[in-house]
């Protein structure tokens, strides 16, 4: 880098013909990135230990047994760990209670979140006040938020005493213990907590439609309905992927809820076992195991990554339109 | 024009019902913390108490040994924070939209792909890489790790995109250097954007559940969230003491929320762009 430095001058003194300005220039420049660099230099340090060195940590782990005692060990046992988790119950058990709680969980929160999104969008007053009151859930830490509905569904709270009342139960159930309902419970809570967020993208997206579209919809005689099915879903397909893939990631994620209901358990007979619970508990729960639990984490991600290109693939598709 | 009037009813009807379904749960946590013991056990549908008291409170700061110190850990540590990550995300926007240097779009590819990592992969590994460091069960072991945000880093770059180049080089005519500048200049006029990463990222440490299970052990040193978690397992069917715990644990967060809402909503609508 020097001799290029040294060339330059010598060709600028010699030839006279290009201005100062770009001698100047060259070391502006230089100053410039040794000023970006430095500006940059703690999100590199930062991004390199915690998140690019543990991206290969983890892949390296996933083929090893790890021993922690005082120091780390490690034993390369191959495939052993991918092949152990193909024939391990409780993956299978985390797997299939992943996906019931997404088949419930991602329609009802998706249709509740684009209705509730074209209600505010209707040209109704308040709408701030109302969005403001909506979005309490969304920033209320998920263990308050479990506290709350876990006492909400207790043997002594509001829900039993209204099923009870109402004569739907002859007597309280303890929700949160029953292997057919704990699940339920967690289902029903991340349903109203996690609305909010995608009714606010699905509003992002309704008001990204050009007016123009409807009044010309109008002109041609199209009532509500027609304009709904022929404008408004078509033109939001996109958002609604984006809601989709982002809901079935949650799902695949869901650690805080399932973890505080159970007491780190996934119980009662694993009814609220989810793949980032089981994950936890080979990491940090049994001894011996950490590796395995690496091996899981890979599987997570390899999941949601194929989760995302399909979503990408589907919209892909619907932009060639 | 003619308007009819009931889709209008029917879409009030709606909202304020949802706007119901939405505050239920909260109203009647804060209603059983001002309960005594005797009326939660009862049950009852009455929501609002018959004897109101404080002594819910009373007992979670004066009797419970550790609760005001979660507290405390957990604005410790969320105020920390969010300072570093404003001046971290800022510096590194501000250097990927303005500053030219080698390998800078690279960079800025490599924080595009990492954004789309889940968390769940690096939990293991940050937990060796911190032993290792040997600052586990520190604040440090949630504050360092934390100390960036890739999405706050691609907000303040569009914003820095954006921003006149005039301010700078007026600065820069004026005698202050590129630090100078940056300081007194750029990040003053950055501030909404400012305020608007600094909420969610307060928002976010406060609310963190997972990385203190994994790498805080001592008690003492647990956040709010984590500590609720150790009351409540405790404290079983104390629905009072535990929901009078809950309520605290989210006022600061509703105080930041009417105080700030502007920003609040500011982010909500960067977060639907996406």
């Amino acid at each position: 880098m020097g001799t290029q430095l040294e060339i330059n001058r010598r060709t600028d003194t010699a030839s006279q013909a290009p201005p100062p300005k770009k001698k100047k220039g060259s070391e502006r420049d230089r100053r410039e990135a040794v000023q970006g660099m430095t500006f940059m230099l703690p999100t590199i340090i930062i991004l390199v230990t915690f998140t690019l060195l543990p991206i290969a940590y983890s892949l390296f782990l996933s083929f090893t047994r790890v021993n922690l005692f005082g120091g780390i060990d490690f034993q390369w046992v191959g495939f052993e760990n991918y092949i152990n988790a193909w024939n391990d119950d409780r993956v299978w058990t985390a797997l299939k209670n992943t996906f019931r709680y997404a088949l419930f969980v991602v329609p009802i929160q998706t249709a509740i979140a684009l209705l509730m999104a074209a209600v505010l969008n209707s040209g109704i007053r308040f709408q701030n006040t109302f969005r403001t009151i909506y979005f309490l859930p969304t920033l209320t830490s998920s263990s308050a938020l479990t506290m709350i509905f876990m006492f909400l569904f207790s043997l002594n709270g509001p829900i039993n005493n209204v099923l009870v009342s109402l004569g739907l139960l002859d007597a309280p159930v303890n929700f949160i213990n029953e292997t057919d309902f704990a699940l339920t419970t967690i289902m029903v809570m991340n349903i109203w907590s996690t609305v909010p967020f995608f009714m606010t993208i699905y509003l992002a997206g309704l008001q990204d439609i050009p007016s123009s579209l409807y009044e010309a919809a109008s002109l041609d005689g199209a009532n509500a309905w027609q304009k709904l099915m022929k404008i408004t879903v078509p033109n939001l397909t996109p958002v609604t992927n984006y809601v989709l893939l982002m809901g079935i990631i949650g799902c695949f994620q869901l650690f805080d809820q399932a973890y505080i209901i159970s007491g780190g358990t996934g119980g009662p007979n694993n009814a609220t076992l989810t793949f980032s619970l089981i994950i936890y508990q080979y990491a940090f729960k049994t001894i011996g195991t950490m590796g395995y639990a690496s091996a899981l984490a890979i599987i997570l991600t390899i999941i949601i990554f194929t989760v995302s290109m399909i979503a990408r693939k589907l919209n892909k598709e619907e932009s060639n339109y | 024009m003619k308007k009819k009037k009931w889709p209008r009813i029917v879409m009030y009807v709606i909202l304020v019902s949802y706007a119901l379904v939405t505050l239920y749960p909260f109203l009647w946590a804060v209603l059983a913390s001002f309960k005594p013991y005797s009326e939660i056990v009862a049950g009852g549908l009455t929501l609002w108490p018959e004897n109101p008291t404080l002594a819910n409170f009373e007992h979670i700061f004066t009797e419970d040994p550790l609760f005001p110190r979660w507290i405390m850990n957990s604005f410790l540590i969320a105020t920390l924070g969010t300072i570093v990550n404003v001046i971290f995300n800022t510096m590194a926007g501000y250097s990927l939209a303005r500053l030219r240097f080698p390998g800078r779009n690279y960079l800025f590819l490599l924080i595009l792909a990492v954004m789309m990592v889940p968390g769940q992969i690096l939990l293991i590994p940050n937990y060796l890489i911190m032993r290792s460091l040997g600052i586990l069960d520190t604040y440090s072991a949630l504050i360092i790790p934390g100390a960036i945000n890739f999405s706050y880093i691609f907000l303040m770059r569009q914003f820095f995109i954006n921003f006149p180049r005039e301010v700078e080089e007026a600065a820069q005519v004026d005698g202050l250097n590129r630090f100078q500048t940056f300081w007194r200049i750029v990040f003053p006029m950055a501030r909404a954007s400012v305020a608007t990463q600094a909420v969610f990222v307060f928002l976010g440490f406060w609310n963190e559940f997972l990385k203190p299970l994994l790498y805080i052990t001592s008690p003492e040193k647990y956040t709010l969230t984590l500590g609720l978690q150790s009351f409540q397992s405790q404290n079983a069917t104390q629905w009072n003491y535990i929901m009078a715990a809950s309520v605290v644990s989210i006022i600061p967060i509703i105080i930041l929320y009417i105080m700030l809402n502007k920003y609040f909503m500011q982010g909500l609508r960067i977060g639907g762009d996406k």
